[in-house]
């Protein structure tokens, strides 16, 4: 299941849709990192409000994405971690360390519109 | 009066493929959810089936997973069983701890799976495989 990437502004915004399996993760982070070269991204907006389970997998995976996409001078903001999962990932022991985090899409926007951020803000 | 017998309900999923970590996990929150698990003690199941699950492609292969949920009038739980005949896993004690992989990602599987459940047991043998056995109770 691919997720689909929308351009919007200077911004990549990917809306999961359902589950993903391991390869489906990587092929996200892959297409990410390319189309935030392909097309001058500032910013980077993973929606995973339809997930609902974030293994170490996943987590490690969006860690990835957000270390490739600063080191390619844009940021990455993950949206929409539901209670239950944000619950399961602190058991685990998994904080998305180094990672921007905002409610929504709409706070996830917000965020990337402060431009006092430096591009490795943490 | 009569007594309702408990229904042992139980699936087992084959893991062979990646696709097989997201459907383990889905008939472990589904059978959760039927057993009446909180939504969030079910996310724990699904998470750590999707641990256990993980492990088994990583390092064995192919496995097992064997969800059975116990119900019982006022304490149900659900029992999930990890089973692979891979390679096993040669120092327990270290597998279990933080920050080790020989996989070189997180590390954090077997040890984060133990902090989700109530209780957590494993068995390996070099050359033999690996069982993980959890149970979650409802909370």
């Amino acid at each position: 299941m691919q997720v689909p990437i929308l351009k919007q502004g200077s911004n990549l915004i990917a809306t999961i849709q359902s589950a993903l399996t391991d390869a489906d993760i990587v092929q996200l982070r892959d297409a990410l990192v390319q189309q935030v070269g392909r097309y001058r991204s500032q910013g980077v907006i993973i929606d995973v409000t339809a997930l609902d389970v974030m293994d170490s997998f996943a987590t490690g995976t969006l860690q990835e994405v957000a270390q490739m996409v600063r080191l390619r001078g844009a940021r990455t903001v993950i949206v929409g971690i539901q209670p239950d999962v944000a619950f399961a990932m602190v058991h685990m022991g998994l904080a998305l360390e180094g990672v921007a985090t905002s409610l929504d899409l709409e706070e996830g926007l917000e965020y990337l519109k402060q431009t006092d951020r430096p591009a490795d803000a943490r | 009066m009569t007594r309702v017998e408990p229904v042992p309900a139980s699936t087992k999923v084959e893991v062979y493929a990646d696709v097989d970590i997201v459907a383990a996990r889905m008939r472990g929150r589904r059978l959760a959810v039927s057993l009446g698990f909180p939504s969030a003690t079910a996310t724990l199941v699904a998470t750590a089936i999707s641990e256990l699950a993980r492990n088994i492609l990583q390092y064995a292969r192919r496995g097992e997973i064997i969800i059975t949920a116990n119900e019982r009038d006022a304490r149900s739980s659900l029992t999930v069983v990890a089973r692979d005949e891979g390679p096993g896993i040669h120092d327990i004690e270290r597998a279990m701890s933080d920050g080790y992989s020989t996989s070189g990602r997180l590390g954090l599987g077997l040890p984060g799976v133990r902090r989700l459940v109530d209780r957590f047991e494993i068995e390996s043998r070099p050359g033999a495989g690996t069982t993980v056995t959890i149970q979650v109770w409802k909370r």
